[in-house]
């Protein structure tokens, strides 16, 4: 047998439609990159896991702009989420974020900076400790992770640093849904004389004090963040609390 | 069979013409002493070497005014021939009407002699030429060989000037990028409008600020009915005997905005953006597909941060 399925992968067919089951396989990587036993080795290091077309990663094909790649992850389709870490193979910065879903939906959209051409993936673990892992390959001309942010032209994000601004959509077909953006040059430490600075810790409170979402950026997140998330729990203003790796810290609210 | 034959000929045609490197210029007559070499409407490509945009020139009294120079040296060597074919006369004035690089990177074939832009296009040559000429190698490949960035020499302002013994309007716009110049001639009424005006091919948008390029867009369709008016030749695409190319980007640009504000209102993530369906209006409109998607990473981040802190 030359991709033998794992215990995890077995007991998961067997709860779901066949087709799905039959694309479930823990054994070759779907996306045939060199890099994937070094991924799985370093950032999933010895637990079961196994590809699933339940986590969705949402990219174009071609990027036009490595500065800003879009990324949706979408695991609402998982039950039991508890942790998803995003990742590009072939970026010289591999891991792009972590997010834990808490009260919110397993999806989280942002932008990323890309070096060049690569897998772009979301490892999901689940309740019983499995990571289910999605992904898509971006084709892009390269570059992001060691350009200049806009920032470094000028001085005005400092005055702005850790600014928010974010809404929240309570009706139509986009109900339940924020979107924030917090003023950050996000830079990736990999141009000389420009030091790693970024977002590492962003929490979402709602009014009753339910902790909705915790998203932890790495460096590879584009400048200037914009998240997208589906809230539940009561309606209401959000809180926004948050710092970088210098300790600069932020707490905003997001109007209902 | 004919129609394979056919194809098949076409093919070597094709290849014969990228192995020689011949862009194949040919200066078509607009009016009276003004000519322009056509590109194709396409994007960037090894087999078209980047001859999809449009260059001009003007045969004056005392010597020849060139529009633009093309996408690599090879280009501005070719059309400086394609020129000597037409007039014997000397080239006294290279205009850059904007810092893309499909319109300056011919003028290496013009060094030494004077090319005038805006202030700010040579500085946005000077500051970006080098990797935008970067961009073009690795798009296609070596039809760009040996091109270096040539940075004007002159700086050129709005106004009525006389150049070669030819009376020149000189009009300053931006929007397409932060400085486009349009060139009217006065004495044929040709209007050489650079890349404010697409012409049966959607418009491209890395540097653009739709509000000021609307603007820029009404000027120009005034100027085509004053009563001198003949020709308007767009930066890409077939030149106009009347403003319906000024009336089509400015048609596709109100769309752009309107439509990329909406999604941000609704709350659209920017890969939802980019699944959006195009129009049926701009369904057969060549490379909309793919100028839709640039424009949406150009464009996107600041329309939804104006909607994202509550700013009209």
């Amino acid at each position: 047998m030359k991709f033998p399925l794992s215990v995890a992968a077995i007991a998961l067919a067997a709860l779901m439609p066949a087709a799905e089951a039959a694309a479930l396989q823990d054994g070759g990587d779907p996306l045939a990159s060199a890099r994937w036993a070094d991924m799985a080795k370093t950032l999933l290091a010895g637990q079961p896991l196994l590809f699933d077309p339940r986590v969705k990663v949402l990219a174009p094909s071609v990027a036009e702009n490595p500065m800003q790649v879009p990324v949706t992850v979408d695991a609402t389709a998982l039950p039991g989420v508890q942790e998803v870490v995003v990742f590009a193979d072939f970026n010289p910065i591999v891991q792009v974020l972590r997010f834990f879903p808490e009260g919110a939906s397993a999806f989280l959209g942002f932008r990323v900076k890309l070096q060049q051409s690569t897998p772009v993936r979301a490892a999901v673990r689940t309740a019983d400790g499995v990571w289910h892992v999605g992904g898509v390959w971006v084709n892009t001309v390269g570059g992001g992770c060691t350009a200049p942010s806009a920032a470094a032209g000028s001085t005005e994000w400092q005055q702005r640093l850790n600014e928010v601004s974010g809404r929240q959509w309570s009706e139509g077909p986009n109900a339940g849904r924020l979107r924030l953006r917090i003023v950050h040059p996000m830079d990736t430490g990999l141009i000389a004389g420009t030091p790693a600075f970024h977002l590492e810790e962003i929490t979402l409170t709602d009014a009753a004090g339910q902790r909705l979402m915790r998203v932890q950026p790495y460096e590879p997140v584009s400048e200037n963040p914009v998240f997208t998330l589906h809230r539940a729990g009561t309606a209401g203003p959000v809180e926004a609390r948050g710092r970088d790796n210098n300790g600069n810290a932020f707490v905003a609210r997001i109007a209902p | 069979m004919k129609r394979l034959l056919l194809s098949f000929f076409a093919l070597l045609a094709g290849s014969s013409g990228a192995a020689d490197f011949d862009y194949g210029l040919k200066a078509q007559p607009l009016a009276a002493d003004v000519y322009a070499f056509i590109g194709k409407s396409e994007d960037f490509t090894l087999a078209n070497g980047g001859n999809i945009v449009n260059s001009g020139f003007i045969v004056a009294p005392e010597g020849v005014i060139v529009i633009d120079s093309g996408p690599s040296r090879r280009y501005g060597e070719q059309m400086r021939q394609a020129i000597a074919g037409v007039t014997a006369r000397p080239t006294r004035l290279v205009v850059n009407t904007h810092h893309h690089p499909d319109h300056f990177l011919g003028n290496q074939a013009f060094a030494g002699l004077p090319i005038g832009a805006l202030p700010a296009t040579s500085q946005g040559i000077a500051a970006d030429g080098n990797a935008f000429a970067e961009n073009l190698f690795r798009l296609t490949g070596d039809w760009m060989k040996g091109t270096e960035v040539v940075v004007p020499n002159r700086p050129l302002s709005a106004g009525i000037t006389e150049i070669a013994g030819r009376r020149l309007r000189l009009i300053a716009l931006d929007g397409h990028t932060g400085a486009d110049l349009a060139v009217y001639d006065e004495a044929s009424g040709v209007l050489f409008a650079g890349d404010l005006v697409f012409n049966g091919r959607a418009p491209t948008t890395p540097h653009a600020d739709l509000g000021h390029w609307l603007a820029a867009l009404d000027r120009l369709e005034a100027l085509t009915r004053e009563p001198g008016f003949t020709i308007l030749v767009p930066g890409h695409g077939a030149p106009s005997s009347d403003a319906t190319p000024i009336r089509r980007t400015r048609a596709w640009l109100l769309w752009l905005a309107g439509s990329l504000r909406a999604a941000a209102e609704a709350g659209l993530d920017m890969n939802e953006v980019l699944a959006r369906p195009l129009p049926p209006e701009f369904a057969d409109l060549p490379v909309a597909a793919s100028e839709y998607r640039r424009s949406v990473g150009h464009l996107f981040p600041a329309i939804e941060q104006a909607v994202l802190a509550g700013k009209p």
